[in-house]
């Protein structure tokens, strides 16, 4: 065994190819991403299967029919995808699997960079799956190997849980044996595959009787365990156990306080909770997100006849949002055992600046942004529909171009409905590439069906951004490096039913305003594709910065208020100035009035 | 030990933070770090946090407890103070990065205040312009190589030798000779500091 400095999301990946993983499959989500990258990294010389898919709900239907056919198969997602997946787990949960399927979800209590703080323990109770809260990387590693042998014991899929404060977070890991297997993978006809009403009832008192045979099992799992003795009793499960030790010991208390942590929320070990419970009358809860544990432990209180004194979310002394940490953890136990809490005031501090992030110097589709809202016309009411993804950061100022974000795809229907209420009301849905094949498609085919006038802009920067540069469809790229054919946006459009389809390089920002002008004139959906790739990817060669002509320069300050672009800079009183972050895409030169700007792109 | 690292997205602060350390675990100790990947990678301020010793327990750094805090940009060095312990040490960087919304006239950079804010609020203080003496060294980009160099002079825990072997590992045969210089200086930046 080697020690090594590995993510979590390493350690994960890692853990599944120990476990003899035949088959891969994920869409990229942060905090997700870095298990499946390093899982295809991995494919070819460890002699498994891995694909990037279109979305999560693809992933996990290709999955489930790798794990129907006895192969070893791993999905993974951040915690929202599981929504778009949701469809096929709950079902596949009750027709159960032959290979072992693991799911990893990974929350992102925060939100560092997501939409929602739900709670993945919550949906696996919801969909009857089993579900491993891993508090680190060696645990999260360990437990991988364990959710495999559970799944094909109960033939369940099994889902691992990891948060933020274990995918991002590096340990020194003890990096398993990696034995080779050879498992019999062949699908049979004429089994339980076909979810039809009768079959459904039949499985669900099937799984019902897994489960509780598998809540039984996990009082004596070795990832449930009692640890230390005292009068103080805390129980606790994920990153948070890590918290509570550290807090514990900051307090002086570790010594008279007895930990019960639990890695198995669903099905929760009754029998290991409820002797810990008889000896503990007065309780405190710490976890992430929801009151999963704590709700578990109410549970069995009342069906056990015990009386408890239960603090943790209900009565707040645990907050109910955002993630934790050794502050809040140690404030909320100090606060429950009456412990004196030292604390340093931290004098005020000079204002800060406000940092938030936004597109990057050289992103081309700054001027996307910024061509869509000259289209729209300076003082225009029309609503900006956005998406997912970097585009997201159109809303910041001074580009101010996105009005509206709810979920992957979202940008095309949600125009619709706002143009359906307010009848010429007029919306421009804006969203990115890997998003429209991600759940943009169906969107356009309502608006094509219903012949809603959409206006789309797709911002195609041939990449998933955000995540870090994953392919998709349309990039002509597999996950493992295969060169195959892209998908064309222009023709899947066209076969959708649109006939306005124009392309256009947002950098001629001239043409690309009128392309969006004409759009929004057009009777009938009409959508353009503003096309340039990522600043950031490797192939692609950045310009040398721009040069501002300083005698030309009347200070009028439009370059930097106008687009908002990291790489110009002006203090107060003088002129302009570029810094070497420039990669002369050269939209400020469109920008200024008085031509005082040369060089870049144009 | 427990170091913060913090400063703005594309600056090298989870690059530092790794190297930090792959270069501890080969000293034989425990490691933990965190950092933040996604959103705030695009321009927006980063932290990470990088914590050594033996039976350590979760990857954050408590309030007021970190040794180190190496503030690769000016005024991200002033918004993670919090955790620095009172007798901790401090290496910032005091090259400036600022945004946008300072020129648009959303907020503002006070960059002298923070500066007396930061000499009045720590013990052990280094201001060194890592950017300057990565452009000295070869390019710009060598900011962290700068910084760890920097960091060796302060933390006599940290193998010098095995924290460039470390940081070299993960650059590019082509710039192996910038950092390397880039490193050299920092270092030598601190000690004629300290001396």
């Amino acid at each position: 065994m080697t020690r090594q400095l590995l993510l979590g999301n390493e350690a994960i990946a890692w853990g599944a190819i120990a476990a003899g993983v035949k088959v891969a499959t994920a869409y990229p989500g942060t905090p997700s991403t870095e298990i499946f990258s390093t899982l295809a990294n991995q494919a070819k010389r460890y002699g498994f299967y891995a694909e990037w898919c279109v979305n999560e709900k693809v992933a996990l239907e290709v999955a489930y029919g790798s794990a129907i056919s006895g192969a070893r198969t791993l999905v993974t997602m951040k915690q929202v995808g599981l929504n778009v997946a949701a469809d096929p787990l709950l079902s596949g949960t009750y027709l159960g699997v032959k290979g072992g399927l693991v799911l990893v979800v990974a929350d992102d209590p925060g939100p560092h960079s997501s939409q929602t703080e739900q709670d993945t323990r919550h949906f696996a109770g919801f969909a009857k799956v089993p579900v491993l809260d891993p508090s680190d990387p060696q645990e999260a590693m360990e437990m991988v190997i364990e959710a495999f042998d559970i799944s094909e014991k109960y033939h369940l899929p099994v889902i691992l849980r990891p948060t933020t404060r274990v995918c991002h977070v590096g340990q020194d890991v003890n990096l398993p044996e990696i034995i080779s297997r050879n498992s019999e993978v062949h699908f049979e006809k004429g089994g339980d595959w076909v979810i039809f009403p009768s079959v459904s009832l039949r499985k669900h008192g099937e799984l019902l009787e897994s489960l509780n045979t598998l809540g039984q099992e996990f009082s004596s799992s070795p990832f449930n365990y009692r640890e230390g003795q005292g009068e103080y009793a805390i129980a606790c499960s994920g990153v948070s156990y890590h918290y509570v030790k550290e807090a514990l010991q900051r307090l002086n208390i570790i010594d008279n306080t007895e930990i019960l942590k639990i890695s198995t929320p669903y099905p929760f070990p009754e029998e290991l909770a409820a002797q810990y419970l008889r000896q503990h009358e007065r309780l405190l809860v710490i976890e992430e997100q929801d009151p999963v544990l704590e709700d578990a432990i109410l549970r069995l209180a009342g069906k056990i006849g015990l009386h408890l004194q239960l603090s943790g979310k209900h009565d707040v002394m645990v907050p109910g949002t955002g993630e934790l940490n050794v502050d809040l953890v140690t404030k909320a136990i100090a606060d429950w055992s009456g412990k004196n809490l030292k604390s340093r005031p931290i004098p005020a501090k000079p204002e800060l600046p406000i940092r938030r992030p936004i597109l990057c110097a050289g992103c081309p589709h700054r001027a996307s942004f910024y061509a869509i809202r000259k289209a729209a016309g300076k003082k225009s009411d029309v609503v900006f529909t956005g998406d997912i993804g970097c585009y997201t950061l159109g809303m910041m100022p001074p580009l101010s171009a996105v009005d509206t974000c709810l979920c992957m795809g979202a940008a095309i229907t949600q125009a619709q409905g706002i143009g359906r209420a307010e009848p010429g009301r007029q919306t421009i849905a804006v969203l990115g590439d890997s998003t429209f094949f991600h759940s943009g498609i169906t969107g356009v085919i309502n608006a094509v069906y219903n012949q809603y006038p959409l206006t789309l802009v797709i911002l195609d920067n041939s990449t998933t951004a955000m995540t870090g540069f994953q392919p998709h469809p349309g990039t002509g790229q597999t996950a493992t490096g295969e060169i195959v054919a892209a998908v064309d946006l222009q023709k899947v459009l066209a076969g959708c039913g649109v006939t306005f389809i124009k392309r256009v390089d947002p950098i001629n920002l001239k043409e690309a305003v009128a392309t969006v002008k004409e759009a929004l004139a057009f009777d009938g959906p009409a959508v353009v594709i503003m096309e340039r790739a990522c600043i950031n990817l490797p192939e692609v060669k950045s310009s040398a910065p721009v040069v501002i002509d300083m005698d030309k320069c009347k200070d009028c300050g439009l370059c930097v208020t106008e687009i908002g672009c990291p790489a110009l800079v002006m203090e107060t009183g003088q002129k302009p100035q570029v810094l070497e972050s420039c990669a002369g895409c050269g939209l400020c030169i469109e920008v200024c009035p008085f031509d005082a700007i040369q060089g870049g792109d144009n | 030990m427990d170091i913060i690292m913090c400063g703005v997205g594309g600056q090298g602060t989870v690059l530092a933070s790794r190297v930090v350390g792959e270069a501890a675990i080969s000293q034989g100790y425990e490691v933990r770090t965190s950092e933040i990947i996604g959103m705030a990678q695009r321009e927006g301020p980063v932290v990470s946090q990088v914590r050594i010793g033996t039976r350590l327990h979760g990857p954050l750094i408590p309030d007021a407890s970190a040794d180190y805090l190496l503030g690769f940009e000016l005024a991200e060095a002033v918004r993670n103070l919090d955790k620095l312990e009172a007798k901790g040490q401090a290496l910032v960087n005091t090259h400036m990065i600022v945004p946008p919304t300072v020129y648009l006239g959303i907020s503002k950079y006070p960059n002298e205040q923070l500066i007396d804010y930061l000499k009045e609020q720590t013990s052990g203080l280094v201001l060194i312009n890592a950017n300057e003496l990565a452009a000295q060294a070869g390019s710009t980009k060598a900011i962290s190589a700068v910084m760890l160099g920097a960091f060796t002079a302060l933390c006599p825990d940290i193998d010098e030798t095995m924290l460039l072997r470390e940081l070299l590992a993960r650059l590019p045969q082509r710039v192996q000779e910038i950092n390397t210089r880039a490193f050299k200086l920092g270092k030598q930046f601190v000690e004629g500091e300290t001396r």
